[in-house]
C-alpha cells in the first residue's frame, strides 16, 4: 500500500568525530541511537594527572596574558611554548540540544570504542529505553571504562577550572585552547555508579540476532571484524533498508571476520569509523613496531607503549610472540599495566564463539586461543593493575610497558613518561591511532626519548571501501564530511576520499539530514476469510483485481483488513452500543470503473447518436471533445473524464451512458 | 643402425601396427621418431627402409586407419616425412603411391582420426619435414596439400595452426627456391604457381575485416621474412607493403601486436631494410597511428636496429619517452629547464590519456620504465641521452608511488591518486633508476637519488620486494659515485648518504619479515665488498650496530637469513669489521665467530647456512685470513671433519673446493718461490716435497677425499676425481706403476677401497704413509673414472636399444596381463 510521503528518514548527527560517531535514526515511529562515541581529544589540552607527585609538572609557570594579567594564572599552565589547563581533564560529550534525547528509543553500539559517552547519555538525559550490543562489547566496554574512571579517580583534583571556558576569556587564549569547540559543553568522566547503571541498561545480542523494535522495523548485528564482538547494524522494514557500517575490518586479525553479504541491497548505507591513517598500512606499522622495540630494547633502551587495554594490543602480543625468539628479545620482560590488565587477558581467551575461524579451532585443541596465555605461563609477559605493589618489586629494565592512557594524560603512562623522558636510550612507540601523537607528547617536552609513530588502524580503508560499495551497492550512501574531501594535509590525494555514485550525502556535527529515499509501501495482512471472500478479475494478461471492503486495523505498527461487520440488525438497536462496534455503516458500493478510452472511436460513437459538429483539441494530459452545438466539453485525462455543459442533465447523462460504455467496470 | 636395432625393429614395427596392442606412453613414440631422425641424418633413408621392409609395412598399414590408433597415426605421418625428405626415399616411397595414401586427399584428410588434433598436427609435420626437394613441391602441388594448410591455419588447435603457417613459409621458400642465382627476380605474376597461390592467399587475408585472418596473414609473412635472405623477398614486399600499410588507414588496426612483429621482422632483414621500397616509411606511419602501449614495443625494436635513419631513431624515442614526458609535465611546478621532448611533436600524449584506467596507466609506465631501462646498456643508445630528465621523471614516479609528491595540477593529483602505493611501479621505477646510475649525473640529481631511495628504504609501507629493488639501486648508485668522484673514495655526499643509510638499515636488520632481513644483510655484503677498505666507510659502519645486528641473526630462525648473515659476517669479518671493535676483545670476538660458524657448520638443520659457512670458509683460506692462517690445518681438519657427515652434497662439493685450495696453498709453500726464474715449469716440480706429503697425510684429507670419489652424488664424485687426478699430476707426474706399490699399508688401504666402492662406508681408511699414498694414486684409474662420471647417469638407459626393448616390453607385459585374464 502506497504510504504517505511525508513520513521521510531522518539523521541527527550529534558528533562530529567520524571514528567515535553518535546519531539519531528517525525511522517509522522509531528513534534510534547508532553509537554513543566520546571525543576523548579534549582531554589534549589539559595537564597529565601524575600517579605520583611530580615536580616538573606542579612547578610548570601559570601562564599571563599578552597585557599581563594575569588571573588566569591558577588555572593556565605553559610548558615549552604551549598551554594547558590545570584540571581534571574534561571530554567532549555527544550534542544533547538537537534532540530530545529522552525520546530515543534504543541505542545499538557497534564497538567497545563507541560506547564510551554512554553513561552521559543514559544517566543524564531522561533516557528510558534499552540499549543493545554484543557480549564481548560490553565486557570490553566495562573494562575500558572502568580503567578511565580509575585513572582519573585515583588521582584527585581539587580544581576544576572554569574561567578560561568564558567567550571572552578563550578568544584571548592561544592555540589550540582558542579553537576548543563547545568547551561549555564538557564534561568531567562519569563514576563507577554511573558505568554500572548504563551497563545495566544493555541488552545483549548475537550476530544475526533478529529484534523486533515496536514491530515497526527490525535490526540486527552483524560481524564487522574489527574487535571482538564488534558489529554493523541493519536496521529495516518490509519495504525498507538501512545499513549502518561502523568500525569494519578486513584485515585477518583476531576477530571474526566481516559479513558483507547481509549488507547488500540496502536503502541507505551509513558509513563511519573508517581508518584514521589511510595512508598507513596495518602490516607495515607493525613491523615498524617490532624493528624499532628490538632496536631500543638490544641499546639497553626502554620502550614504552601507550595502549587502550584491549584491541589492537592482542595483536601485538601475538606479532611479539612470533617476533622475540627470532630478535633474541626472549630475556626481556613484557609489562601489561592496567587496573583491568587481568580482565582483559583473560576476557580474550574466553571469547571464542567470536573470534576468528583460526583462533576458535585451537579452542578444540584444547589450546588458549591467543598465545599471551603462553607468554604468561612463560614470564615473559606479566600483568599488574598498577606500578605501585608487586610490579615495584618485579621491576627490570631494558623491558617493554604496555600501559594506558594513551592521551598520554592519565593512566600509569604518566609516570613512564617522566621517569624515561630524560633519556635517548628510551623510546615511545604510539600504535593507537586516535590521539595525535604530538600534541600528546606537548607536556613532556623537551624530551630526550625517541618518539616513534606506527599507529595500527586496521579498520576498512578508501579502497577497501570502494571495493565493499561496489559489492554491496547500496542505492546511497551517508556518511561525516571528513570522508568526501581528502584530508586536509594530502589535499592531492583524490584517491583517500570516497568515491562513489551517487556522491555520498555528508553530515557533520549538529546537522540533521533528511534522508535521500521516501518510503513508499507499508506491509498490509489480510485476514483469511477476508481474502477468501475477494473475487480477482483478470483485467490485463496477467494482472487481476479485487475490489476490497474491510477495516483496516492499525495496532502496533501492524496493519491488518479485517472483514467488514454485518450491516447492524435495526431491531438490535435498542441495546447500548458498544465504542468498539461503532463502526461506519457500509453504504452499497458504486462499481469501479477502469480502462481507457479511444478518442477517434468515442467521436464515432457520438456521431453514430447525432452528434455533430465535434473538435478534438489535444491537450497536455489528454484529450477535449467539443460539441459545439450543444456547447459541450468532455475533458478525456488519463484518471479522470468531465462532462461540462450548461444545466442538461439529459445531455449529460446520455453522454455519460457514452462514455461508461467504454468502460470495464468491477 | 646397430644389430642389435635391426633385429628388435620388425617386432616393434608389429605392436605398432597392432591395434590390440596400444602404445600407453606418447612420449616413446617421441623419443622413437627423434632416433629415426638421427639415423636418417647420417644414413641413406632409402637404405634403410630397404633393409627393413618392416618399415614400409608399418606406413602401409597406416593406410587402414580404422586398425590404428591416433597416436601411432600421427608417428606415422611424421615418420614418412622424415624418410621422404630425402629426394631418393621420396621417389621410392611414392612407387608405392604411399606418399598420396598418407598426405593425399583420399588420406588422413578422409579419416576419422582427423578431428584429433595430434592427427592434424602430424600431417603438417610431416609435410614439413618432406617439403625438401623439387619432388616434394610437385607433390604438394598436385596433392592439393595447400588448400588444406590454408583451411588449417584457423584451426582450434593453436599448435596446429601455427604449424599450418609454418609449413605455408616452407612450401613458399621451397618453390622459390633457386631463382636468386643470376637473373632478375620477376614479379610475382610470373612466379611458380604454388607460390602464386600462397601470396595471392596472403593479400586476400590481408584484405580480411576478420582480425585473426590478418593475423595469419601477418605471421606468415613475419617468419617468411625472418627466415630468408632471398632477393625475391623484396618483390615480395614490395607487392604486399601498400596492403600492410591500409591496415593503418582502419579503426581500429587489427592485430596490432602481429603488425609490430612483422615490421620489425622487414626492417631486421638485410634484403628489405637496404631495398628501394624500405619499411622505413610504414614504421614511421605505424609508429604514430599505434595506441602508446602497442607502439612501445615497435619503438624499442625500431631503436635497437643496427641500421636506421636518424629521423626515425629520433620518432621511435620520442614515442618511448611521451609517458615520462606526460608525468613530468604535469607535476612540472614551474617552467623550468627544458625536459623531454620540448619542441618535438611526441609530446602529444595528455594526462588523461595516461589515466583512462589504473591498470593501463600502470602496465603503461612500467613497459616504458621496462623498455628504457633496457635500452641504455645497448650500443644503440640513443644519443644524447637525456639523463637529468629521465632522472626527474623516475624520482617523480617514485615520489608518486610513496604519496610525497607535491602535485601542482589536478592531472597530478590524479596521478598521486593512481600511483599511490603501486608496488608493480615501484619496482620498475627503482630497475629504472638503479640503470640510470650508469649515466652521468650532476650533483644536485644525485642529492635527490638518495633522498628518494632512503625514503624507500625506510618507509614502512616498501613491502618487501620494493626494499630489494631499493637496495639493489642504492648499491649501484652508491657505485656510480664513486666513479663520479674520480677516486676510490665514496663522495662527500655519498657519505653523508651512509651516515644516514646505516640507521635504516639497522632498523631492516631487526624486521620481523625475513626477505627484509634477508635482502638487508645482502646488501651489507656487498657494501663491505666494496668499501670495507676505505677509512671513512668503516668509520661509519662501526660506529652503528650493524655489525652486531648481523651476527645475531647468525641465530635467525629463518634459514636463508641464517646463510645471508654468515655471508655477511664472513664479509665483515675479512675486512676486520667485527662487531666488536675493543681491541682486548678483538681476539676472542675473532674466535668467536670461527667457532660460531663451525658450531653451524656442524648443527645447522637446512643447507643454505652450511654452505654459506663453507664458502666464507673457502674465500679466508684463500685470502689467508688470520684466524685460518694462525692453524691452518686445524682448521682444515675441523671443517672436513663436519662437512664428511653432511647430508648436503653441495656442501660435499664445497668442502673438496676448500681442500683445492688448501693443496694448491700448501703446495706453493713447499715450492722455490722465484716468480721470476726463467724455468721449464717440470723442471720446478721433479718431485713432491716430503713436508708436503707429510702434511696431506697428517689430514683427514684423504680420506675425506676418496670418500668423496665413491659418493652417490655425481658432482662430488666429478670433482673428486678432478681433485685427485691434480694431485696425482703434481706428485707423481711422470711415474708409472713401476714404483714399488707395496707400501707398509697400501694393500690394508686398496681393500677399504674396495669396500667404499662397493657402498661399505663405514670402515675407516686408517693411518697412510707418503708413499702408500703415492702408490695408491698411481695404481687407481682415476682417468677412466673421469669419463665414466662424465656421461650422465641414464647413459645407458637412453641408449636407442633400451628405447626398443623397453617399448616392447611394455607390450609384452600387456600381453601377459591380458592372458591373466583370461
Amino acid at each position: 500500500v502506497p504510504n504517505n510521503p511525508k513520513s521521510d528518514m531522518k539523521l541527527y548527527c550529534l558528533s562530529g568525530h567520524p571514528t567515535l560517531p553518535c546519531n539519531v535514526l528517525k525511522f517509522k515511529s522509531t528513534t534510534i541511537m547508532l553509537d554513543c562515541g566520546l571525543d576523548m581529544t579534549s582531554t589534549l589540552n589539559f595537564l597529565p594527572l601524575p600517579l605520583v607527585q611530580s615536580p616538573r609538572l606542579s612547578n610548570l609557570p601559570g601562564w599571563s596574558l599578552k597585557d599581563g594579567s594575569v588571573f588566569l594564572d591558577k588555572e593556565l599552565k605553559e610548558c615549552s611554548g604551549h598551554v594547558f589547563v590545570d584540571s581534571v581533564p574534561e571530554f567532549c560529550l555527544p550534542e544533547t540540544e538537537l534532540i530530545d534525547l529522552s525520546t530515543v528509543d534504543v541505542i545499538l553500539i557497534s564497538n567497545y570504542h563507541c560506547m564510551m559517552a554512554l553513561p552521559y547519555i543514559t544517566e543524564h538525559t531522561g533516557f528510558t529505553g534499552t540499549v543493545y550490543a554484543t557480549e564481548p562489547t560490553v565486557q570490553i566496554g566495562r573494562l575500558l571504562m572502568e580503567e578511565l574512571v580509575n585513572f582519573i579517580e585515583r588521582v584527585p583534583k581539587a580544581q576544576s577550572a572554569s574561567l578560561w571556558k568564558n567567550k571572552d576569556v578563550q578568544r584571548l587564549l592561544p592555540s589550540p585552547l582558542k579553537d576548543a569547540v563547545e568547551v561549555t559543553t564538557w564534561r568531567r568522566c562519569y563514576t563507577m555508579q554511573e558505568v554500572n547503571s548504563a551497563l545495566s541498561k544493555i541488552q545483549l545480542v548475537g550476530y544475526s540476532q533478529k529484534i523486533e523494535l515496536f514491530g515497526a522495523v527490525q535490526v540486527t548485528p552483524l560481524s564487522s571484524g574489527y574487535a571482538l564482538g564488534s558489529s554493523n547494524w541493519i536496521i529495516q522494514s518490509h519495504y525498507e533498508k538501512v545499513s549502518y557500517v561502523s568500525g569494519s575490518s578486513l584485515l585477518t586479525t583476531h576477530p571474526q571476520p566481516m559479513d558483507q553479504a547481509s549488507l547488500k541491497n540496502s536503502d541507505v548505507l551509513l558509513l563511519t569509523g573508517l581508518t584514521q591513517i589511510p595512508t598507513a598500512n596495518p602490516d607495515g606499522m607493525v613491523g615498524e613496531f617490532c624493528s624499532n622495540l628490538a632496536l631500543t630494547v638490544r641499546n639497553g633502551g626502554n620502550v614504552l607503549v601507550p595502549c587502550y587495554p584491549s584491541g589492537v594490543i592482542y595483536d601485538l602480543l601475538e606479532c611479539l610472540y612470533q617476533y622475540i625468539d627470532s630478535a633474541g628479545l626472549s630475556s626481556i620482560p613484557f609489562y601489561f599495566i592496567s587496573p583491568v590488565a587481568n580482565s582483559s587477558l583473560e576476557f580474550s581467551q574466553i571469547f571464542a564463539e567470536w573470534l576468528c575461524h583460526n583462533k576458535q579451532s585451537k579452542v578444540y585443541l584444547p589450546e588458549p586461543p591467543f598465545p599471551h596465555a603462553e607468554l604468561i605461563q612463560t614470564n615473559k609477559l606479566k600483568h599488574y593493575p598498577s606500578i605501585h605493589g608487586d610490579f615495584s618489586n618485579d621491576f627490570r629494565q631494558p623491558c617493554v610497558v604496555f600501559t594506558g592512557h594513551p592521551s598520554l594524560r592519565c593512566g600509569d603512562v604518566v609516570h613512564f613518561m617522566e621517569l624515561w623522558g630524560k633519556s635517548s636510550l628510551n623510546t615511545v612507540i604510539f600504535t593507537e591511532p586516535d590521539f595525535s601523537y604530538l600534541e600528546a607528547l606537548a607536556p613532556y617536552q623537551p624530551l630526550a626519548m625517541k618518539c616513534v609513530y606506527c599507529p595500527i588502524d586496521t579498520r576498512l580503508n578508501f579502497i577497501q571501501v570502494s571495493k565493499l560499495l561496489k559489492e554491496v551497492q547500496p542505492l546511497h550512501v551517508v556518511c561525516p564530511e571528513q570522508y568526501t574531501q581528502p584530508p586536509p594535509a594530502q589535499s592531492h590525494r583524490m584517491d583517500l576520499m570516497i568515491d562513489c555514485q551517487p556522491p555520498a550525502m555528508s553530515y557533520r556535527r549538529a546537522e540533521v539530514l533528511a534522508l535521500p529515499f521516501k518510503r513508499r509501501y507499508e506491509k498490509i495482512e489480510i485476514m483469511p476469510e477476508l481474502a477468501d471472500s475477494l473475487v480477482p478479475m483478470e483485467i490485463k494478461p496477467g494482472i487481476s483485481l479485487a475490489t476490497v471492503s474491510a477495516v483496516l486495523h492499525t495496532k502496533d505498527n501492524k496493519h491488518i483488513l479485517q472483514p467488514p461487520p454485518r450491516p447492524t440488525q435495526p431491531t438490535s438497536s435498542k441495546k447500548r452500543k458498544r465504542v468498539s462496534e461503532d463502526v461506519p455503516d457500509c453504504k452499497v458500493l458504486k462499481p469501479l470503473l477502469s480502462g481507457s478510452i479511444p478518442v477517434e472511436q468515442f467521436v464515432q460513437t457520438l456521431e453514430k447518436h447525432g452528434f455533430s459538429d465535434i473538435k478534438v483539441e489535444d491537450t497536455a494530459k489528454g484529450h477535449i471533445v467539443l460539441l459545439q452545438e450543444a456547447e459541450t466539453l468532455i475533458q478525456l485525462e488519463e484518471d479522470s473524464t468531465h462532462i461540462i455543459c450548461d444545466n442538461d442533465e439529459t445531455l449529460r447523462v446520455r453522454l455519460r451512458d457514452l462514455v461508461l460504455k467504454f468502460l470495464q467496470k468491477f | 643402425m646397430d644389430p642389435e636395432c635391426s633385429r628388435l625393429l620388425p617386432a616393434l614395427c608389429a605392436v605398432l601396427a597392432d591395434p590390440r596392442q596400444p602404445v600407453a606412453d606418447d612420449t616413446c613414440l617421441e623419443k622413437l621418431l627423434d632416433w629415426f631422425k638421427t639415423v636418417t641424418e647420417t644414413e641413406s633413408s632409402l637404405q634403410l627402409l630397404q633393409d627393413h621392409p618392416c618399415l614400409v609395412e608399418l606406413l602401409s598399414h597406416v593406410l587402414k586407419p580404422q586398425d590404428v590408433s591416433p597416436r601411432v597415426l600421427s608417428f606415422a605421418l611424421r615418420l614418412a616425412g622424415a624418410f621422404a625428405a630425402q629426394e631418393d626415399c621420396f621417389q621410392y616411397l611414392q612407387q608405392g603411391d604411399l606418399l598420396l595414401g598418407l598426405f593425399g586427399e583420399a588420406g588422413a584428410l578422409g579419416w576419422s582420426a582427423w578431428s584429433i588434433p595430434s592427427v592434424r598436427s602430424g600431417w603438417i609435420q610431416g609435410l614439413c619435414a618432406l617439403a625438401h626437394h623439387p619432388s616434394a613441391l610437385h607433390f604438394l602441388a598436385d596433392s592439393g596439400a595447400v588448400d588444406t594448410v590454408f583451411s588449417l591455419q584457423g584451426d582450434p588447435s593453436l599448435f596446429v595452426a601455427s604449424a599450418a603457417s609454418q609449413l605455408l613459409v616452407y612450401i613458399l621458400a621451397l618453390s622459390m627456391q633457386g631463382r636468386d642465382a643470376g637473373s632478375p627476380i620477376p614479379e610475382v605474376a610470373a612466379w611458380p604457381v604454388c607460390a602464386q597461390k600462397i601470396v595471392s592467399h596472403v593479400q586476400e587475408s590481408l584484405h580480411s575485416t576478420a582480425a585473426p585472418q590478418v593475423t595469419q596473414a601477418l605471421n606468415v609473412l613475419t617468419t617468411t621474412f625472418g627466415r630468408c635472405r632471398s632477393p625475391w623477398m623484396e618483390v615480395l614486399w614490395g607487392q604486399l607493403s601498400p596492403l600492410v600499410a591500409s591496415l593503418l588507414k582502419r579503426d581500429p588496426i587489427p592485430a596490432a601486436h602481429s603488425l609490430v612483429d612483422l615490421l620489425l621482422s622487414v626492417a631486421r632483414s638485410p634484403v628489405l631494410s637496404s631495398a628501394a621500397c624500405g619499411p622505413w616509411e610504414i614504421l614511421a606511419q605505424t609508429l604514430h597511428r599505434l595506441s602508446p602501449t602497442q607502439a612501445g614495443p615497435l619503438a624499442l625494436g625500431t631503436l635497437k636496429l643496427q641500421r636506421c635513419p636518424q629521423e626515425l631513431r629520433t620518432q621511435a624515442f620520442g614515442i618511448l619517452l611521451q609517458p615520462l614526458a606526460c608525468i613530468l609535465k604535469a607535476t612540472a611546478q614551474a617552467p623550468g629547464p627544458p625536459g623531454l621532448l620540448d619542441g618535438t611533436a611526441g609530446g602529444s600524449m595528455t594526462v588523461d590519456t595516461l589515466l583512462s584506467s589504473k591498470s593501463a596507466c600502470v602496465g603503461l609506465l612500467c613497459q616504458t620504465l621496462a623498455h628504457l631501462e633496457e635500452l641504455q646498456t645497448l650500443p644503440q643508445c640513443p644519443s644524447p641521452w637525456p639523463q637529468e630528465p629521465l632522472l626527474d621523471a623516475a624520482v617523480i614516479i617514485l615520489r608518486l608511488c610513496d604519496g610525497s609528491a607535491d602535485p601542482s595540477s589536478s592531472g597530478a593529483g590524479r596521478l598521486c591518486g593512481t600511483l599511490a602505493g603501486c608496488i608493480r611501479v615501484q619496482r620498475a621505477a627503482l630497475d629504472f633508476l638503479g640503470t640510470l646510475s650508469q649515466g652521468m649525473s650532476p650533483q644536485e640529481s644525485m642529492l635527490q637519488v638518495f633522498a628518494i631511495l632512503l625514503k624507500n628504504l625506510e618507509s614502512p609501507e616498501s613491502s618487501p620486494t620494493v626494499l630489494k629493488k631499493a637496495f639493489q639501486a642504492t648499491l649501484r648508485w652508491l657505485q656510480s659515485s664513486v666513479k663520479t668522484s674520480g677516486c676510490s673514495d665514496l663522495s662527500p655526499d655519498a657519505l653523508l648518504f651512509l651516515g644516514e643509510l646505516f640507521p635504516v638499515l639497522q632498523k631492516r636488520l631487526c624486521s620481523p619479515c625475513w626477505e627484509v632481513r634477508d635482502s638487508a644483510l645482502e646488501f651489507l655484503t656487498h657494501l663491505s665488498q666494496h668499501w670495507g677498505g676505505q677509512a671513512d666507510f668503516r668509520e661509519e659502519l662501526q660506529s652503528s650496530e650493524v655489525p652486531m645486528l648481523a651476527c645475531q641473526l647468525l641465530q635467525d630462525p629463518e634459514s636463508y637469513v641464517r646463510a645471508s648473515a654468515v655471508a655477511a659476517t664472513g664479509q665483515l669479518f675479512s675486512r676486520g669489521l667485527q662487531a666488536t671493535p675493543t681491541s682486548s676483545e678483538n681476539l676472542q670476538a675473532q674466535q668467536g665467530l670461527l667457532m660460531d660458524l663451525m658450531y653451524i657448520l656442524s648443527t645447522d638443520s637446512e643447507g643454505f647456512p652450511r654452505r654459506a659457512v663453507l664458502q666464507v670458509f673457502t674465500q679466508w683460506l684463500r685470502d689467508g685470513h688470520a684466524d685460518v692462517a694462525r692453524d691452518t690445518e686445524w682448521f682444515v681438519t675441523t671443517v672436513l671433519q663436519a662437512v664428511s657427515r653432511d647430508l648436503d652434497w653441495e656442501v660435499r662439493v664445497q668442502g673438496l673446493e676448500l681442500v683445492q685450495v688448501f693443496l694448491t696453498q700448501t703446495l706453493g709453500r713447499f715450492r722455490p718461490r722465484c716468480p721470476y726464474a726463467v724455468t721449464l715449469p717440470e723442471a720446478t716440480s721433479p718431485t713432491p716435497h716430503p713436508e708436503f706429503l707429510r702434511t696431506l697425510c697428517r689430514l683427514p684429507l684423504f680420506e675425506f677425499v676418496f670418500r668423496a670419489l665413491f659418493d652417490c652424488d655425481r658432482p662430488v664424485a666429478q670433482k673428486a676425481c678432478d681433485l685427485l687426478l691434480f694431485l696425482r699430476d703434481e706428485t707423481a707426474p711422470s711415474s708409472g706403476p713401476q714404483e714399488t706399490r707395496d707400501g707398509p699399508n697400501s694393500a690394508s688401504v686398496e681393500v677399504a677401497l674396495q669396500r667404499w666402492q662397493e657402498g661399505e662406508q663405514g670402515q675407516p681408511l686408517g693411518d697412510l704413509e707418503p708413499e702408500a699414498m703415492l702408490a695408491l694414486l698411481r695404481s687407481l684409474d682415476l682417468e677412466g673414472l673421469q669419463g665414466k662420471l662424465a656421461k650422465s647417469s641414464d647413459h645407458i638407459e637412453k641408449s636407442p636399444q633400451s628405447l626398443l626393448q623397453d617399448m616392447l616390453a611394455t607390450v609384452g607385459m600387456l600381453e601377459e596381463n591380458e592372458a591373466d585374464c583370461y
